[in-house]
C-alpha cells in the first residue's frame, strides 16, 4: 500500500472583522495543524460537528481554498493546482448539496462533458461513449442527459454529481457529506453505489460526515475532528466501540440509538468554545469530565500506535481513565 | 414560450407591449412613408395648427412639418435610448461580473470607483461628460450610458457574488475550467435574466435622460430632430402655441409608459421569486373544501385527534394528494412520533392542524381535526388565530428561519406572550426570562437581549421551544426540531423536551425521519408513506417487530452505530409522486412481497388494540401492544 494523500501540519485561519486598512480584528483558526495520511484504496472517514473545520479541510485538499500553513502531498508530489486541467485528474470532490452543485441552466450532458473535454480533451464520439459507460456504472438512464437539474430528485442528482467526479478519472475522491441531504432509503442506495465503485475502480475516499453511524459503516479508518484538530484516529470498528478520547465517547453516546434510554450525556448548558477566543490547552477541557490542570496548560498531541488520541487522560477499553497519566508525545 | 404566455397574461404589460411595438414599427417604417422633409424650413407657414392642409400635426416655429419631425425624432430617440441601455448593460454587467467573481481587492477597487461615480448627481455627471466631449447626440449617448453603468454594475455584482460561491462553480473549477470559461459558461447564463430585468426597467429612464440632455441643447444639434430637442425648441412658444410642445411630449409619455409597463411585466415573468407566487399573498388560514360526511371525534381522551384528514395541493390542473386520509390522536402527556421520508406528507399533516398550509395552493378536502372535542377544520380565522401559539404551538426545524433576525429574542418572546395575554411589558419580560430559564439557557437575564444571529443553533432552538411554551399550550407540534442540530446538542434538546412534557403534561406530536430519535422520545409512532399512515403502534412494538414491509426495510437501511463496516440494505426505487398515485398500496412497486391484490383497491389500516398496519402481507402477526 502506498500513501496517496499526506497532510503535514495543515492549517487554515480566517481573518474576521476585516478593515479597509490595517490588521483584521481577530483570527479564527478553522483548521489547526492537522497531520493525516491516506493509503491507496482506503476510505478515511472524518467526523465532527458543525464548525469543527471538516469542510474547510476538504476544500483545501481540492485546492478550492489555499492553506495558511503546512503542506498537502498527492501521490508524493505537493499539491499544485496551477494547471486546473492536470489537477482535476488527480483528485475530485463530491458536494453535499447535490442540486446546487449542478448549474441550473445546463443540461446534464453539458455538465458531464465539461471534465471530459477540459481534462481529457476527448472528441465528441469518445465523450458520448464514456458518458454512457459512466452512467451505466452509477445506474442512471441515458435519457436523463438532455434534462435540467431541477427535474431530478436528490438521490438522482447526487448520482449525477458522483458521475461527474468519476468522469475526471481521478483516483482520489473527497466526499463532503455526500448523503446528508438525502432520505434514508436513498442514502443507503448511494452509499452502496460508492462502495461498489470503489471496489471496481480501486478508488481512495475521504468521507466527511457528521453522521457517526454512516461513517462507521463505510470507512476503514476514522478521524474525529474537534475545534479544528484531529483528536482521535483509529480503525472504524474500534473508534466508537472503545473510544480513547472523551469527546469521541460523548459523540458516540449522543447518537440516538434504538433501544437506548434517553439521557443527556452531558450538562445541558455546555456550548462550543468561542473560536475568536480559544481556550488554552485542550479545547475540549471545558466539556470534559476528566479535565485536570495539565489540560489547561498544555495542548495534548496525538499519541499511541494504531489508535491514536490527543488526550492527556485517554480512556481505556472499559471507558475508564487510564491510571497512568500519559505524557504528551 | 412559457415566458410569453406569462407576459401576455399581465394585461397592463401586454398593453404596454402593443403600444411600444406600434411606436417601434412606425419608427422603423418612417423613411418609407410619404412625409415632408423634417428639416426644410418654411417660415411663412410657421405655427400652423394640427389638421392644417398638408400638415397633419401642424408646423413648428420654423414652419417644419411636425409629423415628419415627430416620427424622425422618435426614431432617433428610440435608437439612442436602446443603444445607451445596451452599452450601459454591457459594460455595467462586465464590471459587475468581474468584481463579483474575483471578489477581494479587485471587488473593493472596482466597487469603490463605482461608488464614486454614484456619488455625483447623475445629471451633473452627464453634463460634465458632455461638457468634456462637446455637445452632440453621440456624446449624449455616451454620457447617458456612462451614468447608468453603476446601476448595472451594482445589480449584477450582487447576483454574481451569490453565484460565485455556489457549489456548481467550484465543480466547474475542478472539471478543469479556467476563469474566463467559468464566467462565460457558468456565471453568465445565470446572470442574463437579471440583466434583462434591469434593462427592461431602465430603458424608459434612459430615453428620458437623453431627451433631457437634448432639451438642454447638449444632445442632438439643429436641424436634426429628436424628441428632447423638439421640446426644447418649442419651449419658447409653450403658451402661445402649445401644440408644438404637446406633440413631442405626448410621444415621450407614450413611449416611456409603454416601456415601463412592459418592463415591469418582463420582470414579473422572469423573476423566479415572483413567478413562484411570492406576490400572491397566502390566505390567513388554509382553504377548506370539505366533501362527504364529517367523521366524529372517536376517542374522547385525546386532546388532539385527526380523523380522515385530507389535504391537497391544487397546482394548475394537477392535484397533489399530500395527505390522503390520516388518523392520528394524542393524549395529554403523551408523545406521538410521526416518521416518514421527504414527501410523505408528515409536515403537511402537522400544518393542516392549525390551518397553516399555504393557500393557494393548499386545500383541506376532507376529514376533521378535533382539538378538545371541537372540529377546527373550517373554523373561523379569528378562532384559529386565538388558538395558534396559545393552545397549540409549533416548533420548526430551522430556528434561524423562524426567529425574526432584526428583533431581540426577548422582544419576540414578549410579543408571543402579549398577543394572547393582556399583561404589562415588565411582567411579560419577567415571564420571558423564566421561560428561557426553563429551557436551560445559561444567563437568561443577559441572553434575553441577544439577537438570533448571536446565538448558536442549539441555543436558538431552545428559544424556539421557549416560544412554543410561552402560553402554556396543550399540544406542541414539533416538525424535525433537531434535524439541523449536532448530535450532542440534539441529545440535550431531546431530553429537555422529554422533561417538559412530563412536568407539564404536554401532548407532543414529534415529526422526524430518524428512528433513533423516535425510539428515545416517543410513546407511540405512526409511519407515513405517500400521504398515508402505513403502520402505527407503541414505539417498541413497531421498532422491534415492524409489520409493514416499508417500515421494516426503512429500519434496515439506517446504519446503526456499533455495527462496523457493512453493506446497507437499500430500498430500490423512489417514493411515488403524490399527483399520480396508483390504486392499491403505494409501496407495492418497491416491495418484494407485492402481489396482484396489492395493486387493487384500497387497503385498510387494521390491527388489534393500538397496533395497526396497512398491508395484505404483513411481516409479522400483530400483537396487541401496550403503550
Amino acid at each position: 500500500m502506498s500513501t496517496v494523500l499526506k497532510l503535514d501540519g495543515l492549517t487554515k485561519s480566517f481573518p474576521v472583522g476585516k478593515r479597509l486598512l490595517g490588521k483584521p480584528r481577530g483570527v479564527v483558526h478553522a483548521v489547526q495543524p492537522v497531520d493525516l495520511e491516506v493509503q491507496q484504496g482506503e476510505t478515511l472517514g472524518i467526523v465532527g460537528e458543525s464548525g469543527c473545520g471538516k469542510s474547510t479541510l476538504a476544500r483545501m485538499l481540492v485546492g478550492l481554498l489555499p492553506p495558511t500553513g503546512g503542506s498537502i502531498e498527492i501521490n508524493g508530489a505537493p499539491l499544485d493546482n496551477a494547471d486546473p486541467a492536470e489537477f482535476g485528474k488527480k483528485i475530485q470532490y463530491v458536494f453535499q448539496d447535490p442540486i446546487s452543485s449542478l448549474n441550473p441552466r445546463k443540461t446534464i450532458r453539458q455538465v458531464m462533458e465539461a471534465p471530459l473535454k477540459r481534462l481529457h480533451g476527448m472528441t465528441r464520439a469518445a465523450r458520448d461513449k464514456r458518458i454512457a459507460e459512466i452512467f451505466a456504472s452509477v445506474n442512471l438512464r441515458e435519457e436523463f442527459l438532455e434534462r435540467y437539474p431541477h427535474e431530478f430528485s436528490g438521490g438522482q442528482a447526487q448520482r449525477i454529481g458522483i458521475a461527474r467526479a468519476l468522469a475526471a478519472e481521478a483516483r482520489i475522491l473527497i466526499l463532503d457529506e455526500p448523503v446528508s441531504a438525502l432520505d434514508v432509503s436513498v442514502q443507503a442506495q448511494v452509499l452502496n453505489l460508492l462502495a461498489d465503485l470503489k471496489a471496481e475502480l480501486g478508488l481512495t475516499y475521504l468521507f466527511i460526515s457528521h453522521d457517526l453511524a454512516v461513517v462507521e459503516a463505510v470507512s476503514d479508518r476514522v478521524a474525529v475532528l474537534y475545534f479544528g484538530s484531529v483528536v482521535e484516529v483509529g480503525r472504524a470498528e474500534d473508534i466508537f466501540r472503545a473510544p480513547r478520547h472523551p469527546y469521541t465517547k460523548l459523540l458516540a453516546n449522543s447518537a440516538p440509538v434504538v433501544g437506548r434510554a434517553l439521557t443527556a450525556p452531558e450538562g445541558r448548558e455546555t456550548e462550543l468554545p468561542d473560536p475568536l477566543n480559544p481556550p488554552s490547552g485542550c479545547a475540549f477541557r471545558a466539556r470534559c469530565p476528566h479535565a485536570t490542570e495539565l489540560c489547561a496548560r498544555e495542548v495534548p498531541q496525538l499519541s499511541g500506535e494504531d489508535h491514536r488520541a490527543a488526550c492527556h487522560h485517554p480512556l481505556d477499553q472499559s471507558g475508564a481513565i487510564e491510571t497512568e497519566v500519559s505524557s504528551q508525545g | 414560450m412559457q415566458f410569453l404566455t406569462l407576459l401576455m397574461r399581465n394585461r397592463l404589460a401586454a398593453a404596454g407591449g402593443i403600444v411600444l411595438s406600434l411606436v417601434v414599427l412606425l419608427a422603423l417604417v418612417t423613411p418609407l412613408l410619404p412625409l415632408a422633409n423634417p428639416d426644410v424650413t418654411d417660415t411663412a407657414n410657421r405655427f400652423l395648427m394640427p389638421g392644417a392642409q398638408g400638415h397633419l400635426l401642424g408646423t413648428d416655429h420654423l414652419g417644419r412639418d411636425l409629423l415628419a419631425r415627430l416620427l424622425h425624432g422618435t426614431r432617433l430617440s428610440l435608437a439612442v435610448g436602446f443603444a445607451a441601455a445596451f452599452f450601459a448593460a454591457f459594460f455595467g454587467a462586465a464590471i459587475g461580473i468581474i468584481a463579483g467573481y474575483f471578489g477581494g481587492r479587485t471587488d473593493n477597487l472596482i466597487m469603490r470607483g463605482v461608488d464614486m461615480l454614484m456619488a455625483f448627481p447623475y445629471i451633473l455627471l452627464a453634463l460634465a461628460i458632455v461638457a468634456a466631449l462637446g455637445p452632440g447626440l453621440t456624446n449624449a449617448l455616451i454620457a447617458v450610458a456612462a451614468v447608468n453603468i453603476p446601476f448595472f454594475a451594482r445589480n449584477i455584482r450582487g447576483v454574481t457574488v451569490g453565484l460565485a460561491h455556489k457549489e456548481f462553480v467550484d465543480a466547474a473549477r475542478l472539471a478543469g475550467l479556467g476563469h474566463t470559461r467559468i464566467i462565460l459558461t457558468e456565471i453568465l447564463p445565470n446572470v442574463i435574466p437579471v440583466i434583462v430585468i434591469a434593462m427592461s426597467t431602465t430603458i424608459g429612464w434612459m430615453i428620458l435622460e437623453t431627451a433631457g440632455l437634448s432639451f438642454l441643447g447638449l444632445g442632438s444639434q439643429p436641424p436634426q430632430a429628436d424628441l428632447g430637442s423638439m421640446l426644447g425648441e418649442a419651449r419658447g412658444a409653450l403658451i402661445t402655441n402649445p401644440h408644438t410642445s404637446i406633440v413631442p411630449g405626448a410621444m415621450i409619455l407614450v413611449i416611456v409608459m409603454g416601456i415601463n409597463l412592459l418592463g415591469d411585466g418582463v420582470r414579473d415573468a422572469l423573476d423566479p421569486r415572483l413567478r413562484s407566487g411570492a406576490l400572491t399573498r397566502p390566505m390567513p388560514a388554509t382553504r377548506v373544501e370539505r366533501k362527504g360526511t364529517i367523521p366524529d371525534q372517536g376517542d374522547g381522551e385525546a386532546v388532539l385527534s385527526l380523523r380522515q384528514l385530507q389535504t391537497q395541493f391544487h397546482v394548475k390542473n394537477r392535484i397533489y394528494k399530500a395527505v390522503g386520509g390520516v388518523d392520528l390522536k394524542v393524549a395529554p402527556g403523551e408523545c406521538l412520533g410521526v416518521i416518514g421520508e421527504s414527501g410523505s406528507g408528515k409536515s403537511v399533516t402537522a400544518l393542516s392542524v392549525m390551518g397553516l398550509v399555504a393557500s393557494p395552493p393548499g386545500v383541506i378536502t376532507g376529514g376533521a381535526v378535533y382539538f378538545q372535542g371541537e372540529d377546527l377544520v373550517g373554523a373561523p380565522y379569528e378562532h384559529l388565530r386565538s388558538l395558534r401559539g396559545d393552545k397549540v404551538a409549533y416548533i420548526f426545524q430551522d430556528p434561524l428561519a423562524t426567529l425574526h433576525p432584526l428583533y431581540k429574542v426577548g422582544d419576540q418572546l414578549i410579543e408571543a406572550i402579549r398577543v394572547h395575554h393582556p399583561v404589562g411589558r415588565s411582567e411579560a419580560r419577567a415571564r420571558a426570562v423564566a421561560l428561557l430559564k426553563q429551557v436551560r439557557i445559561p444567563n437568561a437575564e443577559s441572553r434575553i437581549d441577544s439577537y438570533p444571529h448571536e446565538m448558536s443553533g442549539g441555543m436558538r432552538q431552545r428559544v424556539g421551544i421557549a416560544m412554543a411554551l410561552a402560553n402554556d399550550p396543550e399540544v406542541i407540534i414539533a416538525d424535525e426540531p433537531t434535524t439541523a442540530l449536532d448530535v450532542t446538542v440534539q441529545a440535550q434538546i431531546l431530553s429537555l423536551l422529554d422533561e417538559l412534557r412530563r412536568e407539564r403534561g404536554l401532548a407532543i406530536v414529534f415529526i422526524t425521519h430518524d428512528f433513533g430519535v423516535v425510539a428515545q422520545l416517543c410513546d407511540r409512532v405512526a409511519v407515513m408513506y405517500a400521504g398515508r399512515i402505513v403502520e402505527t403502534g407503541p414505539t417498541e412494538a413497531v421498532l422491534n417487530a415492524p409489520a409493514h414491509p416499508y417500515t421494516s426495510r426503512l429500519i434496515a437501511c439506517v446504519p446503526e452505530l456499533g455495527g462496523g463496516r457493512r453493506r446497507l440494505e437499500a430500498i430500490p426505487g423512489l417514493p411515488p409522486a403524490v399527483d399520480r398515485l396508483e390504486p392499491g398500496c403505494a409501496f407495492a412497486p418497491r416491495c418484494l412481497k407485492a402481489s396482484a391484490a396489492c395493486r387493487e383497491g384500497d387497503i385498510a389500516l387494521e390491527g388489534p388494540g393500538m397496533r395497526a398496519v396497512r398491508c395484505i402481507h404483513p411481516e409479522a402477526e400483530l400483537e396487541e401492544g401496550v403503550a
